[in-house]
């Protein structure tokens, strides 16, 4: 074999190179998620524990406003924690991308690999979580009667494609900027909440007339799918506009997203 | 046959923050968009227009003095860092080991750090499993397989993860002052896997080290880096020994030309050397050492004048005083005197000599100061054995035997 070292070279995803790599994936996630939940004495529980427990406090809090204000296409505490179970995705795995680069680096300074494995195995680490939490989510689905077909599964398959595209966008853009700039590291928690009041987690879209907050709820690339996962647990009609405009904006974050970091990521090691 | 790794005028630039504008932020960048290009930073180039050759088995040593570029040029061709200009061909797979145990986290065990540092280092789940037993033998730490690495001792970390990198099966490997730390046998343990694996295994080695006697022992060549460029690449005798002497340019030697010529003597060479070689080669420390004295005597009386050495150490601490006075008297004419340090007796360094031309025992018509220097480098050690510097600058032989009763 001959390979040669030498300045950037073309744009490429490098995909060959990311197969070869494949074991990487699994070791940087598998390490992530056993580091997480070392030294707890309730260890994967955890992952199940926050979103309940969430889901719980908004529904004491929001349920009955929300529920008398607007039409719910299921009850309150489903429709708040199947949406933050999707919105935990990107959330955490958005604050894990982001920062991933930087907790990393002293690899990055010692060792060649694919730099891509260190954004998408810390993701990798919030769909784990998201398992958990989908555990937790079946019996109370099934409490309150939803209504699964066999779309559902598709559904939810869509769904968890979509959150990570958009988590994996959004995720390589930040920590390839995270590790030149520091001040991402400021603006990635900040980021994530301000972006929770423009997402239908604990509200439907339909909660506002203001033109412009629909408009936000709708271009928010976690919005399709946190709709077509809920499209899982009942038989309405889906809001195919939200589920377009939303996977377009998904889409767009996805290519600037990877498209920066390979042009970056040469220089990781010198900014680490 | 192609060399394995083919180095063509590698530079790396790096930008140099002059007016307290070291880190990168945000701001500065938005502004710089709209202003012209920012004045605070500077040119620094790293690495300028290095090549070499490196062929299949080599074991390369990389010497040069802190900052001259060595963890550059070894992170370039680790695809750690990419070159600003030149290209380098590789025919064979590189590991690099920049660090022992990249990677290890110590909330694992240390079993599961194995695997981890493993599969960062390059290698497959397979191989990683197939050395296991090996790996863990190499490291000596069976009972602790368990236990969370937070626990080990740092010599039992830095064990487990020498012994990982061990059973790379690269065909290049690239290694960083790996032997900087950990004790004796841990150091002994490392050189013995390192050599089999450049000598036995016909493994490409590159090694970088400021341990001359390491890179004397593992090396067949070295190359000596100097503010980024490539200052020689030569047997591993020759360019440590280029590397020791420093910018100074003639060494062992010094031709005296007619400001030595006095009206009771003529100077005219002073050198030392290896037994049975010139002066132009490096000398080392576990041979006999010449020292020759090529002076005419212009008095009639040859007893009437003697020559004195004093010998200096890099710190200018007087070591010692001889004389060939009491073994060899000058002759009338022209003497070539020859002295002969037996081997081992200097330690490895540079020395400084002053000459003291004495006439009848009292008084000295001639000093001259540092009128030579010359170095004495590291020689083969057994693999094996301590790779350190001992402790002063003289370590004589003397003769031991057994008491008989």
């Amino acid at each position: 074999m001959e390979f040669e070292i030498k300045q950037k070279g073309n744009f490429s995803i490098g995909f060959k190179e990311l197969w070869e790599y494949r074991e990487l994936f699994f070791f940087f996630t598998w390490r992530d998620i056993k580091v997480k939940y070392k030294q707890t004495s309730l260890g994967f529980l955890w992952a199940v524990i926050q979103p309940a427990v969430m889901a719980l406090l908004f529904t004491f809090c929001l349920g009955k406003v929300i529920s008398s204000n607007t039409e719910l296409n299921m009850p309150y505490p489903l429709f708040a924690m199947s949406g933050l179970i999707i919105w935990n995705i990107f959330s955490s795995g958005l604050t894990n991308a982001g920062n991933s680069m930087v907790t990393n680096a002293n690899i990055i300074k010692k060792i060649y690999f694919p730099r891509l494995i260190i954004p998408i195995s810390s993701m990798l680490v919030s769909l784990f979580d998201f398992i958990m939490g989908f555990i937790v989510l079946i019996p109370v689905a099934i409490y309150y009667h939803a209504q699964v077909s066999l779309f559902s599964f598709l559904y939810i398959l869509l769904s968890l494609l979509l959150a990570s595209i958009a988590t994996f966008g959004l995720g390589t853009l930040l920590a390839a900027l995270n590790i030149k700039y520091r001040d991402f590291r400021y603006v990635i928690p900040f980021l994530i909440q301000a972006m929770m009041f423009a997402t239908p987690v604990i509200y439907p879209i339909k909660i506002t007339d203001n033109y412009l907050a629909q408009i936000l709820l709708k271009i928010n690339p976690m919005s399709a799918p946190i709709e077509l996962f809920r499209a899982a647990f009942h038989d309405k009609p889906l809001d195919f506009t939200v589920v377009i405009y939303s996977t377009c904006v998904s889409l767009i974050l996805f290519l600037c997203g990877l498209i920066y970091f390979r042009r970056t990521e040469a220089f990781f090691a010198d900014l680490a | 046959m192609k060399p394995i790794l083919e180095i063509r005028d590698i530079s790396k630039k790096f930008k140099i923050a002059t007016e307290g504008q070291s880190y990168l932020n945000l701001r500065d960048s938005l502004s710089s968009l709209l202003k012209k290009a920012n004045k605070n930073t500077e040119e620094f180039w790293a690495l300028k227009d290095v090549s070499f050759e490196v062929n299949t088995g080599d074991s390369i040593g990389i010497i040069g003095k802190n900052g001259a570029g060595k963890s550059t040029l070894l992170k370039i061709l680790s695809k750690i860092t990419p070159p600003t200009k030149g290209s380098i061909i590789s025919r064979g797979r590189i590991a690099s080991l920049l660090e022992v145990g990249t990677g290890f986290h110590p909330e694992l065990s240390g079993r599961e750090n194995v695997f981890l540092n493993g599969s960062i280092l390059g290698m497959k789940r397979t191989e990683i499993q197939k050395n296991f037993d090996a790996i863990i033998d190499f490291a000596g730490v069976e009972k602790f397989l368990d236990t969370p690495l937070k626990h080990y001792s740092s010599g039992m970390q830095l064990r487990l993860a020498f012994a990982v990198a061990a059973f790379l099966e690269n065909e290049i490997l690239i290694i960083d002052e790996v032997l900087a730390v950990g004790d004796a046998e841990f150091q002994k343990k490392c050189m013995g896997k390192m050599s089999d694996l450049s000598k036995t295994s016909g493994r490409t080695v590159l090694f970088v080290s400021h341990n001359m006697a390491a890179v004397k022992s593992l090396c067949n060549r070295a190359l000596v880096l100097e503010k980024g460029t490539v200052k020689m690449i030569d047997s591993t005798e020759n360019a440590i020994s280029y590397y020791l002497k420093g910018d100074t340019e003639v060494l062992n030697q010094r031709i005296f030309s007619k400001q030595h010529d006095k009206k009771e003597f003529s100077l005219h060479e002073i050198a030392f050397r290896t037994k049975g070689r010139t002066s132009e080669e490096p000398l080392i420390e576990n041979f006999p050492i010449e020292f020759i004295t090529d002076i005419t005597l212009k008095t009639t009386e040859s007893n009437q004048y003697h020559l004195t050495y004093h010998l200096y150490n890099e710190m200018g601490e007087a070591m010692f005083s001889f004389s060939h006075k009491g073994s060899q008297d000058l002759r009338v004419g022209r003497n070539r005197l020859v002295c002969e340090f037996p081997a081992g007796f200097f330690n490895s360094g540079t020395y400084y000599l002053s000459l003291y031309v004495i006439e009848n025992n009292l008084k000295s018509v001639f000093t001259e100061n540092d009128i030579m220097s010359f170095t004495i480098i590291d020689g083969d050690r057994p693999l094996g054995a301590w790779m350190g510097r001992e402790p002063g600058y003289i370590k004589p032989n003397f003769n031991w035997s057994h008491l008989t009763t």
